[in-house]
C-alpha cells in the first residue's frame, strides 16, 4: 500500500534546489529523448544548451529572446504571489503589439521625438486594458479568472490577425497578411553595435528590479506578499483584495504589453501574425522556475531563452524539429511542479496490519 | 512488608518507567514515570510545551517513546499504534473532536469499531441506549451528529470509549468548550466511570476543576515530572505556582472598574448568517464604555465569530447606523480605516489570521500596525524591526529573535506577541477574542495584565472568550451569548456563574419574540 502524506515541515533548503533538480531530471529526459531520435545526445545537449552562449551574436540573440519572457512573467509573479491565476500575459503581450503597432503606423515617416515614447505608451495601454477587462469581470461577477484570461489570449490573437489583413496590411505588401515596415524613428535604439540587443532588453532588467523593489520595499508589495501567503490575514488586516488584484493584474498587464510592443519596435520591425511563439506561456514557466521572485525570474528567463535559441540551433544543425523544444518545457514544468509536491508531501508505503 | 503485599494485591493499571522523548531540539519528555491504579482520576498538569501532550500520545500509541517502559496490567507491553491502544482498552477524548457532521451517533460510533467488536456487541444502537442511561450520557443513537451541541458531541466521544469497554480514558482538555451545567454533567459521568475501576487520565488547564475531581495530579515542566501531588491538599494557587516555578502575582481579585461614557454602541443589529452552519444575529444591542471590560461569555458558535466578524469589518455588509463608535456611524467603513479610527482586534485563531506563519515577527507587526512605519509607501524596516525587538521583550515573548517566524512561536508566546501589537496601537477600543484559550498560566497572566493596565488608561475592551472564569476574573460587566442573541448585561459582582450559565444555555430568550424571528427567517 502506498499513500501520500503532507509533510509538517518542507524544507526550506529544497525549495530552491527544485528548480535545479527539475533542470537535470528535464536534461536526463533530454538525453533518452535524442537517444530515441537517433541523435547523439550529448551534441544535441550541447547545441542546445552550450551553443547558444558560445559567442558574442548568439547570446545577443538570446537576450532579444529573454526579454519578452521575462517582462511576462515578473507581472505574472506579481500575479500568483496574490493568488491571481493570471495565464492571459500572451494576449496581453498580443494586444500590446497591436496597439503599439497602430500607433506606430499612424506616425509613418514622421520625425517626431514623440514617436516612440507615444508608441510604446500605446502598447503598454493596450496590455492593461487587455488585462483589465477579466480583472472586472472576476471581481465584480466571480467569474474564473484563469479561464477569461485564457479566452482573451484568443480574442487578441485573432484581432491582431484580422487587423493585418485589413486595417493595418501593408498596401504594398502584395497582399501578404503585414503591416508595412516601422519607420526608424519608431524603433527602439540599439545598445550594442552589430547585435539586436535592444532598449526592450535593459527595460526587461530594469522592471525586475522595481518589481523586487515593490515587493520587498513598499507598504503595498508587502501587502502583495500577505495576501498570497495567507488570505484570512490580509483580510484581519483589512488589506483591499480589490484594490491590490487590481494593482497586481494591470501591472502585470503593462508588462506583457510592454513586451509586445518591444518585439514589434525592437527584432520584428513591423507587425505580423506570429509576433509570438507562446512567449506569454512560456513565461508562467518562467515564473515558477524562478520561485515567483522578480530577480529568479531573470535567470529563469535566460534558462528558457537559452532553450528557445538552441531549439532553432538544433533544428539548423541537427535536424532536430523544434517541438521537441515545446516539450521541453513541458516537461520541465512537469518536473518542477512533481519537485515541489515532492518538497510538501512524501510518499508512504504502508503494510497492511493483518487484524 | 505488609506495604509490599497490599501494593501486589492491586496493581496499578498503567505504569510509565523513565519515558523520554527528544524531538529535533526539545527533550519533550525526559524521565517521565507516572502511575496510574484502578479506578483513580488523574490530572496531568503543565504549561504548553511542557510535555503532556507528548506524553498522552505516546500512551495512545501515537508517538513512540524513545527510552522506558510501559507496562499495562503488570505486563510489559509497547503500544504501536491507537488501534493497539484500543484494544487493550484505552480511549481518548481529543480537544477537537472528530466526528461526521452527515452521520448519525450510532453510525459514528460503528466508523470505529473492528468486525470482532462489532459482532460481539449485536445491537449497536441498544447498546448505545444501555450505556447512555448507565452513565446518564443522554444520547440518542440515532440522532445526525450537527444537530448535537458541542456538549452532546463530546459525550458521544466518550460514548465511542465506553463501547470499547475502556479501562483507561485519557481527557484533553475536556471542559474549555462546556457551559458551567455540562461540566457538572460530565464530572458525575467521570465519576460513575471512576467507581466502576476505570482509570482517568484527565489533563486541563483550569486549576480549581482539577482540586474538585481528581485524586492525583502530575505537574510537568519542561518536560520533567516536577511533583506529585493529591489536589484535594493543595489550593489553585499553590498547584499553579509549582507549574509555572516561581509565579510573580497570581491574584484572583483583579479590582473591578466602572466605565465613564460611552464609547462604542450596537443598536439592534440583526443579520443573517452567510455561512450554512453559521447563526444569524438577532436584536443585538451592546453600550461598551470607555475604561471597561465587557465580557461576553457563550458556548462556540453561537454568534460569537459572526458579531466579531461584524465589528472589525470583515464582514463589509454595510450596517452604518447599527454601529457606532465615538458617537460616529461606522458600520460603513472598511476594517483598515476602523483601524485608523483608533480599534484593534485580537482574532481567535492566532496562526493563519492573527499572524502570518511563514513571516517573520518584524513583518508580522506591519500586518496591523503601519502607523508611522510608512513613508512615501516605503516600509521603513529598519524602525519597525526595533519596535518589533520592543515588543518582543516588552510582552517576554520567547523567541530566537525578530527575525523569528510566526510559526515557529508557541500558542502561547504568539498571542502575547499579538496582543503587544494590537496594544501598542494605542487603542480606543479592543475586541479580543478567547485571548487566553490554550495558553499556559504564565503567559495568560502577563495577558491579563497587559489587558487590565489598557483598561485603566480608559480603552474600552469588548472580551469574547468561552473561559467563564477569565471573564469573571477580568471583565468588569458581562453578558452571554446564545444562538445570536445576546443576554442583557449586567455587573460582574451583581452576577454569578449559575446565572451566566443559564443564560448561555439561553434563559434568557424571550420565547414569542424567538417564534417572531424565526418566522420572519422563514419567510424572508
Amino acid at each position: 500500500m502506498m499513500r501520500i502524506q503532507a509533510r509538517t515541515q518542507p524544507s526550506q533548503l529544497m525549495t530552491f534546489v527544485s528548480p535545479l533538480l527539475a533542470i537535470a531530471l528535464t536534461l536526463i529526459f533530454g538525453c533518452i529523448l535524442f537517444s530515441a531520435l537517433d541523435k547523439n545526445p550529448i551534441e544535441a545537449l550541447h547545441v542546445l544548451l552550450i551553443t547558444p552562449l558560445s559567442d558574442g551574436y548568439n547570446v545577443g540573440e538570446m537576450l532579444v529572446k529573454m526579454c519578452p519572457l521575462l517582462l511576462c512573467a515578473v507581472g505574472l509573479s506579481l500575479c500568483y504571489r496574490a493568488n491571481m491565476w493570471n495565464i492571459g500575459a500572451e494576449g496581453q503581450l498580443l494586444a500590446g503589439a497591436l496597439g503599439g503597432s497602430a500607433v506606430a503606423l499612424a506616425f509613418g515617416d514622421s520625425t517626431s521625438a514623440l514617436a516612440l515614447p507615444l508608441t510604446l505608451l500605446a502598447g503598454v495601454a493596450s496590455g492593461v486594458a487587455w488585462s483589465a477587462v477579466p480583472t472586472y469581470l472576476k471581481l465584480r461577477f466571480n467569474s474564473n479568472l484563469i479561464l477569461t484570461t485564457i479566452m482573451f489570449n484568443y480574442i487578441a490573437f485573432y484581432l491582431l490577425v484580422w487587423a493585418v489583413n485589413g486595417p493595418l496590411r501593408d498596401p504594398d505588401g502584395y497582399g501578404f497578411p503585414e503591416s508595412a515596415m516601422f519607420s526608424d524613428q519608431t524603433m527602439l535604439p540599439i545598445l550594442v553595435a552589430g547585435t539586436r540587443i535592444h532598449l526592450g532588453i535593459l527595460l526587461s532588467l530594469l522592471s525586475a528590479v522595481v518589481a523586487w523593489f515593490i515587493l520587498s520595499k513598499t507598504h503595498l508589495g508587502f501587502q502583495v506578499r500577505v495576501f498570497g501567503s495567507d488570505e484570512p490575514a490580509a483580510t484581519y488586516a483589512g488589506f483591499s483584495s480589490k484594490k491590490l488584484s487590481w494593482f497586481v493584474m494591470l501591472l502585470a498587464g503593462a508588462l506583457a504589453g510592454l513586451a509586445g510592443v518591444c518585439e514589434v519596435t525592437g527584432p520584428i520591425g513591423q507587425l505580423v501574425p506570429n509576433v509570438s511563439p507562446g512567449y506569454g506561456y512560456s513565461a508562467i514557466i518562467v515564473a515558477y522556475l524562478g520561485r515567483l521572485h522578480p530577480l529568479g525570474a531573470i535567470i529563469a528567463a535566460i534558462f528558457l531563452a537559452v532553450l528557445y535559441m538552441g531549439g532553432d540551433l538544433a533544428q539548423i544543425q541537427m535536424n532536430i524539429p523544434t517541438a521537441v523544444i515545446g516539450m521541453f518545457q513541458g516537461v520541465l514544468l512537469f518536473f518542477l511542479l512533481a519537485c515541489d509536491f515532492f518538497i510538501r508531501n512524501r510518499l508512504v508505503f504502508t503494510h497492511q496490519a493483518t487484524a | 512488608m505488609n506495604n509490599t503485599k497490599t501494593a501486589q494485591h492491586i496493581s496499578p493499571r498503567l505504569e510509565l518507567i523513565n519515558i523520554s522523548k527528544q524531538y529535533p531540539g526539545c527533550l519533550a519528555n525526559d524521565n517521565i514515570s507516572l502511575s496510574l491504579m484502578p479506578g483513580e482520576i488523574h490530572a496531568l498538569l503543565g504549561e504548553n510545551g511542557a510535555g503532556k501532550s507528548t506524553l498522552v500520545k505516546t500512551i495512545y500509541g501515537v508517538v513512540a517513546p524513545d527510552t522506558g517502559q510501559l507496562i499495562w496490567d503488570g505486563k510489559e507491553i509497547e503500544i504501536k499504534s491507537p488501534s493497539t491502544a484500543r484494544e487493550l482498552g484505552i480511549g481518548m477524548v481529543f480537544q477537537h473532536f472528530s466526528l461526521f457532521e452527515t452521520l448519525t451517533v450510532s453510525q459514528n460510533i460503528e466508523l470505529c469499531l473492528s468486525k470482532p467488536q462489532l459482532a460481539s456487541i449485536g445491537n449497536l444502537a441498544e447498546k448505545i441506549r444501555q450505556l447512555s442511561q448507565e452513565y446518564g450520557l443522554n444520547i440518542d443513537p440515532h440522532r445526525y451528529v450537527h444537530s448535537l451541541s458541542i456538549g452532546e458531541r463530546q459525550r458521544v466521544e466518550i460514548m465511542r470509549c465506553l463501547v470499547q469497554s475502556v479501562k483507561l480514558l485519557i481527557l484533553d482538555e475536556p471542559t474549555s468548550v462546556l457551559t458551567p451545567q455540562e461540566v457538572s454533567g460530565l464530572f458525575s459521568v467521570l465519576r460513575t466511570l471512576a467507581k466502576e475501576g476505570c482509570s482517568i487520565l484527565f489533563i486541563s488547564h483550569k486549576l480549581h476543576e482539577v482540586t474538585e475531581i481528581c485524586e492525583k495530579a502530575t505537574i510537568l515542566r519542561g518536560g520533567k515530572v516536577i511533583n506529585t501531588c493529591s489536589p484535594a491538599d493543595e489550593t489553585s494557587h499553590s498547584i499553579a505556582k509549582m507549574m509555572v516555578g516561581d509565579l510573580a502575582e497570581q491574584d484572583a481579585g483583579y479590582s473591578k472598574k466602572e466605565g465613564t461614557e460611552v464609547r462604542f454602541q450596537i443598536h439592534d443589529l440583526s443579520l443573517s448568517t452567510q455561512h450554512p452552519f453559521g447563526t444569524s444575529l438577532k436584536h443585538i444591542n451592546l453600550e461598551l464604555k470607555a475604561g471597561e471590560i465587557l465580557g461576553i461569555a457563550g458556548v462556540a458558535g453561537n454568534g460569537q465569530d459572526e458579531l466579531m466578524a461584524i465589528i472589525s469589518g470583515e464582514d463589509s455588509r454595510p450596517v452604518n447606523a447599527h454601529l457606532t463608535m465615538k458617537n460616529q456611524p461606522i458600520g460603513n467603513l472598511k476594517t483598515a480605516t476602523r483601524r485608523q479610527f483608533g480599534m484593534a482586534y485580537v482574532p481567535e485563531e492566532r496562526l493563519g489570521r492573527g499572524a502570518v506563519p511563514d513571516m517573520s515577527l518584524t513583518e508580522n507587526t506591519l500586518l496591523t500596525h503601519s502607523q508611522g512605519f510608512i513613508k512615501y509607501g516605503l516600509v521603513q524596516w529598519k524602525q519597525l524591526k526595533d519596535y518589533a525587538k520592543q515588543l518582543i521583550s516588552d510582552y517576554s515573548v520567547k523567541c530566537h529573535g525578530e527575525f523569528s517566524e510566526a510559526k515557529s512561536l508557541s500558542g502561547g508566546n504568539l498571542q502575547k506577541f499579538i496582543m503587544g501589537r494590537e496594544i501598542g496601537q494605542r487603542p480606543d477600543v479592543l475586541i479580543c477574542a478567547h485571548p487566553t484559550w490554550g495558553v499556559d498560566v504564565g503567559a495568560a497572566l502577563a495577558i491579563h495584565q497587559a489587558l487590565l493596565e489598557l483598561r485603566d488608561q480608559g480603552a474600552a475592551i469588548l472580551l469574547i472568550s468561552e473561559d467563564i472564569d477569565e471573564l469573571f476574573l477580568l471583565a468588569d460587566r458581562m453578558a452571554a451569548v446564545c444562538d445570536g442573541y445576546l443576554s442583557p448585561i449586567v455587573r460582574t459582582q451583581d452576577t454569578n456563574i449559575d446565572q451566566i450559565g443559564q443564560w448561555m444555555a439561553g434563559t434568557f430568550i424571550n420565547n414569542q419574540q424567538h417564534d417572531a424571528d424565526m418566522l420572519q427567517e422563514t419567510t424572508a
